[in-house]
């Protein structure tokens, strides 16, 4: 039974030579962007604390880093890369679609009993 | 060849449409629902985040712990290490599964044996951080609006002036007189029962703060800085004599000293519900272990349920970065 692997990271950027050489590289890569969230987490540099898009840059820099983490554990621990496409939409996809519709009606949601209380309608700081 | 025939090899199990066996691609779907789930719990958090968004515990100074380093300030560190735990035993796993590929039993055992230990050291350091966030650390005053007070004073640090939290049992005056003792079904009414009484009273609070000059009070309001506000001397006084009503220390479903109880209410709901994914996957681990060690995989001439039982693992891990980011980090 043959298991082929795709074995180029980085859109062909790294080539390894076999799975396992693979695992380890994803490996340091994803240690190298928990270590770089770590030490933003701890010391919240002052220069990404401005405001951007509504959140702060730090945030948006989190939430970065965790879906490019995201993408490599799918994509190479979980051999999404060798699935077939159609596979790999109906997956990605549909999780992808949902969660963003969900995410932006609670948020807003959240953002607007937010203000209804922060404009006095209805007190809480007692 | 007659339809039936056909049929039979179609629907009968001969068929893989997308090129993935009938297992794989179950778990793929079931791993899209279970998403689902764990995304719905993050929103909620979101929302709830969202509708307190000026008043949120700061993840930073909740979780600073680290077992056998009493007393230190070590935000995050320990949570960074259980990431690591975890995305290790994915590469375990995911090495197993290579193994597997290759028809190596003693690889696939020796991996898997290494994730089900990751996968323990894992569930134990959230056990551990369970307790710690349960038993809390400093104590606080919750008052009739449900908002939290804590106590702490200002000192020199490099030249410069940062406030230190102090505990309530550091300043608090005990009195002599207890208003009341507690209520127990055996000196009282029998079908009756009441949970244990706060360490402290209100009053013994405000007279510990009149005492102590240096003491103020921080609320859970968040300044510009991105720092919660500290009261004055003569605020603080005010604050808790017009709105202290409860002593609380630690967190659970109904109060929480770190602020506002929905967010202990999320971090049991969240990472229970992901601690119980991962003893579950430990649990289907160990199955398959055996059943390698046995060498059921090896008569049946290939490991294929390493690798389903390996996707379910590395979704935990997936999980786990995002509870990650959201609960700690952001």
């Amino acid at each position: 039974m043959a298991h082929e692997h795709k074995l180029a990271i980085f859109q062909g950027l790294v080539k390894f030579k076999s799975n396992k050489q693979k695992i380890w590289g994803v490996l340091i890569f994803l240690t190298i962007v928990t270590a770089i969230e770590v030490v933003l987490g701890i010391y919240k540099p002052q220069i990404l604390m401005s405001m951007f898009l509504g959140m702060k840059i730090l945030n948006w820099i989190f939430i970065i880093l965790t879906l490019v983490k995201a993408y490599y554990i799918t994509w190479d621990f979980m051999h999404m890369r060798d699935e077939t496409r159609g596979l790999r939409r109906m997956v990605v996809w549909t999780a992808v679609f949902l969660i963003i519709y969900l995410m932006f009606i609670l948020l807003q949601e959240g953002g607007y009993v937010f203000d209804v209380y922060d404009n006095g309608y209805i007190k809480k700081d007692f | 060849m007659s339809t039936a025939v056909a049929e039979g090899k179609t629907w009968g199990g001969g068929n893989e449409p997308l090129r993935a066996s009938y297992g794989k691609m179950m778990m793929w779907f079931f791993i899209v629902s279970d998403a689902l789930t764990f995304s719905g719990f993050l929103a909620a958090y979101g929302f709830s985040r969202f509708k307190f968004i000026d008043a949120w515990p700061i993840a930073d100074e909740v979780f600073t712990h680290f077992p056998f380093f009493h007393g230190q300030d070590l935000p995050m560190i320990y949570v960074a290490f259980m990431t690591f735990v975890l995305i290790m035993s994915s590469v375990t796993m995911v090495l197993a599964v290579d193994a597997g590929h290759h028809m190596d039993k003693a690889k696939v055992t020796i991996y898997m044996f290494l994730t089900i230990i990751g996968g323990v050291i894992f569930v134990g350091s959230q056990a551990w951080e369970w307790n710690t966030f349960i038993n809390g650390d400093y104590g606080a005053v919750q008052t009739k609006g449900g908002n939290i007070l804590q106590f702490g004073h200002y000192i020199e640090n490099d030249g410069e002036q940062v406030f230190k939290r102090v505990a309530v049992s550091d300043f608090a005056v005990s009195a002599a007189h207890q208003d009341r003792t507690q209520h127990k079904s055996k000196n009282g009414l029998w079908f009756v029962d009441e949970g244990e009484l706060p360490t402290y009273t209100i009053d013994e609070i405000i007279h510990g703060l009149q005492a102590n000059k240096d003491v103020l009070i921080r609320t859970q309001v968040i300044n510009e800085e991105g720092q919660k506000t500290v009261l004055s001397r003569a605020e603080s006084i005010d604050q808790i004599m017009k709105n202290g009503k409860l002593y609380v220390k630690g967190a659970n479903l109904q109060v929480n000293e770190y602020g506002s109880p929905l967010f202990a209410d999320f971090f049991f709901f969240i990472t229970g519900f992901h601690g119980f994914h991962v003893f579950s996957g430990i649990v289907i681990n160990i199955i398959i272990f055996f059943n390698v060690i046995l060498g059921t995989y090896e008569r049946r001439g290939s490991y294929e349920m390493v690798e389903k039982v390996g996707l379910y693992w590395h979704f935990v891990d997936l999980v786990w970065v995002f509870v990650f980011t959201f609960f700690y980090l952001v």
